[in-house]
């Protein structure tokens, strides 16, 4: 009879232990972003904790993909205890080549200087905005997630 | 001055004329929208969307023949580093975009059209003179601080583009010395014949890091201005003759 109730005991306790595990696991998953991509698993919050006066929850919040004409620019916005201490490039465009052999010593043609601000009247003025204004619609759309 | 603003393609399209040329300046808006139609990934129903979808070569459009074309010739001539093929899917928009500047600014022209310039995204093509009756004044902005310019640079009848990023994405390594990281470069402005070339060079040239500037500085007829995330800026040979 004693057999019989320690081992009803221990099956209890295992499927107490096995439920109370995958509930564990499921409620970690759901503060994960559905896209969140292999190479950045290791950056998953690993606390969960209330609103913040930030009004920004804890964990790693993936924003919508947005275009910066050359491609897409994505990010993941992390927020510890409601605020911004990471922002990690999802997608970037592929605009650089990371195995260009550089000679550091080259372009003894070309001038060099230190920039400077220039205060003539212009018309007009080019620069590289397409980045810097997808990086902020997809971290804003990251963020709208963490206050969700 | 009429200055005329609309956001098509995912980004603000500027066109300032000197004169009131509004039927043209609609017309020519008109063409972004259409092309924005036609090229926009964004968009399912576009044709660039369908191909990717696996819409039959027999389909599609002559227009967009010559485009992949143009970006086949583009990445020859820029050893590979200028490519539209990403994960698998087709995306000519990096070089429709300088190409459709160039048409719309083709097509003021021939509407009688003089005094004026396109900016799309920060790339510009001018023709004529201001309302002041000087060459268009165009400030390279500051890749630091947006709100400053670095250079003042002026060339009617050519095009400008700055291809470039003020986040630091990545890093760029050299492979002999991967111990040792080195500086990146945050934006590259080229001055071209006209947009279309400008742009599509800019864009290849900032792929290939520091020597982007030397790809520019060989290329005739193009001239360049790098800037680096220590804020050095490095001029190809002839850059100074636009500068104000």
């Amino acid at each position: 009879m004693k057999k019989v109730a320690i081992s009803l005991l221990t099956i209890a306790s295992f499927i107490f232990y096995s439920w109370h595990a995958r509930n564990e696991q499921s409620n970690a998953r759901a503060t994960l972003p559905t896209t969140l991509p292999a190479q950045n698993s290791s950056s998953s919050p690993t606390t969960v904790q209330p609103m913040m006066s930030s009004g920004l929850k804890d964990g790693t919040f993936t924003g919508t993909p947005a275009d910066a004409v050359y491609g897409n620019i994505q990010v993941q916005a992390v927020i510890s205890s409601g605020k911004i201490v990471d922002v990690v490039f999802v997608s970037y465009p592929n605009d650089r080549n990371t195995s260009i052999q550089i000679n550091q010593q080259a372009m003894p043609l070309l001038k060099q200087e230190a920039i400077q601000a220039q205060s003539a009247s212009i018309d007009g003025v080019t620069g590289a905005t397409d980045s810097s204004q997808a990086f902020i619609q997809s971290l804003s759309s990251a963020l709208q997630q963490a206050k969700a | 001055m009429k200055q005329h603003i609309e956001h098509i393609m995912g980004m603000p399209i500027n066109i300032t004329t000197v004169h009131d040329n509004q039927a043209a300046v609609k017309e020519a808006f008109e063409y972004f929208r259409a092309i924005d139609n036609q090229y926009s990934t964004y968009k399912p129903d576009s044709e660039i969307s369908k191909i990717n979808n696996g819409l039959p070569k027999d389909a599609w459009s002559e227009s967009m023949k010559l485009i992949f074309d143009l970006c086949e010739q583009t990445k020859e001539q820029t050893n590979g580093y200028f490519d539209i093929k990403r994960n698998g899917k087709i995306d000519p928009s990096g070089l429709v975009k300088g190409w459709s500047i160039k048409k719309a600014a083709d097509l003021l022209l021939s509407k009688g059209v003089k005094d004026f310039y396109i900016e799309a995204g920060g790339d510009i093509q001018s023709y004529g003179l201001n309302h002041k009756k000087q060459a268009w004044r165009f400030g390279i902005r500051n890749p630091f601080n947006r709100n400053e310019n670095v250079k003042i640079i002026s060339a009617p009848g050519y095009g400008i583009a700055t291809s470039g990023t003020y986040i630091r994405g990545q890093h760029i390594y050299n492979p002999f010395k991967p111990a040792q990281s080195i500086t990146d470069i945050v934006s590259l402005t080229v001055i071209g014949p006209d947009i279309y070339g400008a742009d599509r060079f800019a864009t290849a040239a900032f792929a290939m890091g520091r020597e982007g500037i030397r790809f520019i500085d060989g290329l005739a007829g193009f001239e360049g201005y790098l800037i680096d995330s220590d804020g050095i800026a490095t001029s190809s040979q002839g850059f100074k003759e636009y500068v104000i």
